[in-house]
């Protein structure tokens, strides 16, 4: 069957890979919709932390040749880096101006990005896919690449545990809670503080999970993250900030829209997605799921 | 609060330097005009200087929304760039004069502005700098793509203006002195253009809608024409900072579209004060004469420019020249 020029099973594959795609942009999404959803921060860093976890993740596998070491040890390690950057910097800046967290991360993406051309080099790092996530399957629609059809399933597994946490513990009750308002929390005798340290170390450890996981498909770069952070940016103005299933929603859209374009109109490919940010912003400003039910 | 920005002393006090401060507000285009006049003779060389006017321009453009209407854009490249390809395009493809080509180029980056500005301005707060990010990137695939226009990758090449015909005399560009002032014609309008921008009701309402939006509009200011008002407006001055650039490196790198660049301008902003007139002027000399000297001494000059920048967030906010302002203030009171 044909749909216009394409077969509809190129369309269905193409669909996937969007979908597969959409998978990085989910955990971006998700990351910095976290953050700010409970502390108003616009972690202009994100796209730094994503591009420090491909690193750390690509630098373990040289070392240990063992991908799933890289997968665990790559959020950590960033996670970690989150926890000290929320330490010293961030909470200095808790009480003043929105804008002050904004532009304080958006120098720290300078130091961080130059410390790793000072670490590993000016130039990229090859990275293909480890050997057990090499090769492509049957779908029932044609043959496609395992890796990616692992990313999806992955993903999945990791937003519906970071559901459970938000959704299921006291933990993330308490995030709930502190996203809606901070000040009955703090009232209540909850120490917000500790809350906020794990949150930014949670966004920081999922772009640097995003990181690991787009290495094999791009290899990796110290500029990598930089095109990132404008993504997910739209990722979270489509989906609506703050909220975690808009992130999801407006992630797998467009890693959609991206993959259905590079299809159809090539050359329009890096347009696509900031095409539909302008179409979302013209019909419906606050996203797709607004920002009303917060994390919910 | 407004006589604070207006006119950074008109409360400084009855003391000797909260006078010097009024009298020094009073005057400040003909001040800032003076001391750019002077300043190719103090800078390390001619180049640089040029390189710090047509930036200290697009610091200044960009303020008019960060410092004076408390909107933080991370998307005024697209204008700098829109202003620089429509001069370079111009007079390139287009074979124009210089003069109407950098009418060109302010008349694209307008045009541009006023898009994007009817986008972002539906977005408030924190939104406002992602949206702005993201249109601006747009803007720079956009430009990217139309190969056989802009360049692409590779930049517009060959924009030769070795002289500026008048008819009757003709400067000769190629004097690096005489493009300095010659550029510092067409900054000292805006300037001056600028300063009565900020001095009429226009911009005293900009100054409302920054201290409290809700109460601007409950006093009857419509606030989303006007941020769009001054959203344009802003586009424009950093469109003619763009296009005085593109004359000036006879290139327009497709860099110049990046949010990178934008970010210089929030950056210029606050190093030199984002809350005072001659800040942003002040702030694109500090970076760019940090910038020249760091690159000399290591290529990771970035690194310090970041820090600098983190270590100018948490300490001292208020800018280089911000901070001058308030301890002559103090001083003065």
């Amino acid at each position: 069957m044909m749909i216009g020029p394409y077969p509809l099973d190129l369309l269905a594959l193409q669909l996937v890979t969007g979908v597969a795609l959409g998978a990085i942009y989910v955990l971006v999404g998700i990351g910095l919709s976290l953050i700010f959803g409970l502390m108003t921060i616009v972690n202009f860093a994100h796209g730094a932390f994503f591009m420090a976890g491909a690193y750390v993740g690509v630098f373990l596998y040289g070392y240990t040749g063992n991908f799933w070491v890289s997968l665990v040890a790559a959020p950590l390690a960033v996670g970690a880096l989150g926890l000290l950057v929320e330490r010293l910097l961030v909470r200095r800046l808790y009480g003043r101006g929105i804008d002050d967290p904004l532009l304080l991360t958006f120098g720290l993406s300078y130091v961080i990005v130059e410390s790793v051309r000072i670490l590993f080099g000016l130039t990229g790092i090859p990275f293909g896919a480890p050997p057990a996530l090499r090769g492509a399957v049957d779908i029932g629609i044609g043959y496609f690449p395992l890796y990616r059809l692992f990313l999806i399933v992955f993903t999945a597994l990791v937003v519906a545990a970071l559901w459970l946490f938000v959704e299921r513990t006291s933990f993330g009750l308490i995030i709930r809670a502190g996203a809606r308002d901070r000040q009955i929390v703090q009232v209540l005798g909850i120490d917000v503080s500790k809350v906020w340290l794990v949150v930014f170390a949670l966004g920081c450890g999922l772009a640097g999970l995003a990181g690991i996981l787009a290495a094999p498909l791009q290899g990796v770069t110290p500029e990598m993250g930089i095109p990132v952070l404008a993504e997910a940016f739209v990722v979270t103005v489509v989906g609506g900030m703050g909220s975690l299933a808009g992130a999801v929603l407006a992630g797998l859209l467009v890693g959609i829209v991206v993959a259905m374009t590079s299809l159809i109109a090539p050359d329009m490919t890096k347009m696509a997605i900031f095409a539909l940010m302008a179409l979302v912003l013209l019909v419906r400003p606050r996203g797709l799921l607004g920002r009303a039910g917060a994390l919910g | 609060m407004s006589g604070a920005l207006t006119a950074p002393a008109a409360r400084g006090g009855t003391g000797r330097g909260g006078r010097l401060l009024r009298q020094a507000a009073r005057h400040r285009v003909g001040l800032t005009l003076a001391v750019l006049a002077l300043f190719p003779f103090v800078a390390p060389y001619e180049a640089l200087a040029v390189n710090i006017l047509v930036l200290g321009l697009y610091a200044l453009g960009f303020n008019l929304l960060f410092g004076y209407t408390g909107l933080l854009s991370f998307g005024h490249a697209a204008f700098l760039g829109a202003g620089a390809y429509g001069t370079g395009i111009a007079i390139v493809h287009g074979g124009l004069h210089p003069l109407p080509a950098i009418a060109a180029g302010v008349v694209l980056a307008t045009v541009i502005a006023a898009v994007m500005g009817f986008l972002a301005i539906r977005t408030r707060g924190i939104y406002f700098a992602m949206t702005t990010l993201a249109l601006s990137m747009c803007v720079y695939y956009a430009f990217y793509q139309m190969e056989p226009l802009t360049g692409g990758e590779n930049g517009l090449r060959g924009i030769n203006v070795p002289a500026l015909n008048l008819g009757l005399v003709s400067l000769p560009l190629i004097d690096p002195l005489v493009k300095y002032y010659v550029i510092l014609v067409f900054v000292g309008t805006a300037v001056w253009l600028f300063s009565r921008l900020l001095a009429s009701p226009f911009g005293a309402v900009l100054e409302a809608i920054r201290e409290n939006e809700n109460r601007a509009r409950a006093c009857g200011y419509d606030v989303a024409r006007t941020k769009l008002v001054a959203f344009v407006i802003s586009g424009a001055v950093c469109g003619l900072a763009g296009a005085l650039n593109a004359i000036h490196l006879s290139i327009v790198p497709i860099e110049t579209m990046h949010y990178a660049m934008s970010g210089e301008a929030v950056m210029m902003a606050l190093l030199g004060g984002m809350r005072t007139f001659f800040g942003p002027f002040v702030g694109a000399a500090t970076f760019l004469v940090l910038q020249d000297g760091l690159a000399t001494l290591t290529s990771h000059w970035q690194l310090f420019t970041g820090a600098i920048f983190i270590a100018f967030v948490l300490f001292l906010p208020s800018g280089i020249w911000g901070e001058v302002v308030a301890r002559l203030k103090r001083a003065g009171s």
